[in-house]
């Protein structure tokens, strides 16, 4: 079986007038039919850069510089804009993270969601209607023909952004791209919408990337996550290989600093530093200077490895359990 | 019947609907409106109303000529307003002004509009050297005052109402094309752009459908305020003679008319049709001030 979405050392540089930043740079991962992938990592890590990247959607400074992005087998990055605008929306979709600024605010749901579809098929409004209709239900919106009529302010965030999920399912595509659509709702929402979510790609067998800067939350949705350092992937595997026995220095610094109980009265773990400034990377692995482990060897780029099940870009992989 | 349990769909508060109840808080802005309602229906009734045509000679006698306001004219009715030197009664010919000024007016209003906007929004959304090129010459545009361009082009055009309507949309357009320009660029980097490109929306459909909509609220404010500047753009004109012919009395021409009598007592010949533009034009500008109050979300308690 053919992954849908297979994206090989991905480069995407802005090359501003301070210097060129290297967002993304040599990313590899692939995902499958009914897959979600979780793809984790701080601000500016980017891994939404990754994701805009797949859309061809970045704007100038910024261009995909090297790599292949293979979509059902064809080859979209730097594609042409009119190949691109046929898949976005259609066979490629997209949830943002703020539902509240995503919806446009002086157009009904039912025109945002019509059109969605008008714009890929040729199909009457009437039918149109009913099938965005059909896609609200699905995400548990209850009386949908009332909401179709609503305007975004009418709605909560919770509801808003079911009204994004939706969308992104109308025209079933084959791939789904979530830019941390949970991070602006509170945690019961956020547990219904992961829910829905999973739901929803089990049963159509569509792929998805799971942009997120919460393991939590991909610890129980996702089936691989890929953890993203100043844009390479240091960490790639099986989610419960990952989060049980993580082995890259930085994986196991983001897992001890989530709040736990069996952790109560202790100080939380917190990774050393601030993430690095992109403009000015460290010669060598990127995490060095915040890596308790870091020697010598450091200094020179660590090359993606197999190791114990997974891929990995750390010369000192940690043992079971150790917090660095 | 279980659809009893049910509640009655709530009247859904659309933001038009939201935005007339907020206009309506205003006395002064609720007065002017309606004023300005009763200005537009007086102008649109004007034959039906007027006991004269002012533009039909043979109904003008000249032996009519500055009487003073509520003397009797020789065909029989009462002139309220008095007569100017032609003979022509004073309110007949204000409302029959007021449909012109309100036509100029209105018509340059609404295609400077329509230009503004387009030649805005595609600066705004092409960027780059086409954006720099159409705002340097929007500048040069907005560097003259709009009276002077309007001076210049009437003397290349030649009079008639066609020609004013034509000179006012150039010498307007850019303020259109300022302003949506403006509006636009905040607008299209907001997110809701940004997700209907990953819809797939062809730019035609994301710049018309998707950013003009969040462009209104300016564009309203300022299509009022230029409308009414239109209008008294156009009286300027005619007042010094460039505006329109002596057989077309606007507002503009009847002030004119009226002038050299001034000095003689015989006052009311310029004042009333000025008193007729000046409660236009401050209608005008009153909705239009109060519209910008209740769009500017600023502004709101």
């Amino acid at each position: 079986m053919s992954a849908t979405l297979e994206v090989k050392g991905l480069c995407t540089h802005f090359f501003t007038r301070a210097g060129v930043v290297k967002a993304v740079d040599g990313v590899d991962f692939s995902v499958g039919k009914g897959e979600i992938m979780g793809l984790v990592g701080e601000s500016g890590s980017g891994k939404s850069i990754t994701g805009f990247s797949i859309l061809g959607l970045i704007d100038p400074p910024g261009r995909i510089t090297e790599g292949s992005i293979k979509f059902n087998g064809t080859e979209i990055a730097n594609a042409s804009e009119n190949a691109l605008q046929k898949l976005r929306g259609n066979r490629i979709a997209m949830i943002f993270q703020d539902p509240m600024m995503t919806l446009n605010p002086v157009l009904r749901i039912d025109t945002q969601m019509i059109e969605a579809i008008t714009a890929h098929e040729n199909v009457d409004h009437q039918t149109a209607w009913e099938r965005s209709r059909d896609a609200l239900g699905l995400v548990g919106i209850p009386s949908p023909e009332e909401r179709l009529r609503a305007y975004p302010h009418q709605l909560s965030g919770g509801m808003r952004q079911r009204v994004a999920i939706a969308t992104a399912f109308l025209n079933k595509p084959d791939l789904i791209i979530a830019d941390e659509p949970t991070t602006a709702l509170d945690v019961t929402i956020q547990a219904q919408i992961i829910h829905e979510a999973q739901n929803l790609t089990r049963r159509t067998g569509t792929a998805m990337i799971w942009i997120t800067h919460d393991l939590a939350v991909v610890a129980g949705l996702a089936d691989r996550i890929s953890v993203m350092y100043a844009g390479r992937i240091v960490e790639q595997g099986g989610t419960d290989d990952i989060i049980d026995r993580p082995r890259h220095p930085y994986t196991v610094g983001l897992l001890g600093s989530v709040p736990s109980a069996n952790k109560r009265g202790q100080r939380l773990y917190q990774i050393e530093g601030m993430a690095p400034n992109m403009l000015a990377l460290p010669q060598g692995c990127a995490f060095a200077p915040r890596c308790q482990s870091a020697t010598q060897a450091c200094a020179t780029s660590p090359d993606v490895e197999d190791f114990d099940g997974r891929r990995l870009r750390c010369f000192h992989p940690q043992q079971d359990g150790a917090i660095a | 019947m279980t659809d009893m349990n049910l509640p009655s769909p709530a009247k859904v508060e659309t933001p038009f609907r939201r935005f007339v109840s907020e206009f309506f808080e205003s006395r002064i802005a609720a007065g002017a409106f309606i004023g300005l309602l009763i200005i537009i229906v007086l102008a649109l009734l004007a034959p039906w109303i007027t006991p004269q045509n002012p533009y039909d000679l043979g109904q003008v006698d000249v032996l009519d000529g500055r009487l003073p306001p509520g003397s009797e004219a020789f065909t029989g009715y009462t002139m309220w307003l008095g007569s100017d030197g032609s003979g022509r009664d004073l309110y007949s010919a204000i409302l029959y002004g007021l449909r012109i000024s309100l036509t100029v007016g209105v018509a340059s209003g609404v295609i400077a509009l329509l230009i503004g906007t387009v030649i805005g929004l595609v600066a705004a959304y092409a960027g780059g050297r086409i954006e720099n090129v159409i705002m340097r010459i929007v500048d040069l545009q907005l560097s003259f005052p709009a009276s002077l361009v309007a001076l210049m082009l009437i003397a290349i055009l030649g009079k008639g109402i066609e020609n004013i309507i034509l000179a006012l949309v150039i010498a307007q357009w850019a303020y259109y094309a300022r302003t949506v320009r403006g509006t636009a660029l905040v607008e299209r980097r907001k997110e809701y752009v940004e997700a209907a490109q990953c819809l797939g929306l062809s730019q035609t459909r994301i710049v018309f459908r998707h950013i003009l909509p969040n462009c209104m609220a300016p564009l309203i404010v300022v299509g009022t305020v230029q409308t009414a500047s239109a209008i008294s753009l156009e009286a300027t004109l005619s007042f010094l003679g460039v505006g329109l012919p002596q057989t077309e009395p606007s507002l503009g021409v009847l002030i004119a008319n009226g002038f050299e009598y001034m000095m003689s007592g015989r006052y009311w010949i310029s004042i009333f049709p000025g008193v007729a533009l000046l409660l236009t034009v401050v209608s005008i500008n009153l909705v239009g001030d109060h519209l910008r109050d209740v769009l500017n979300p600023r502004m709101k308690k």
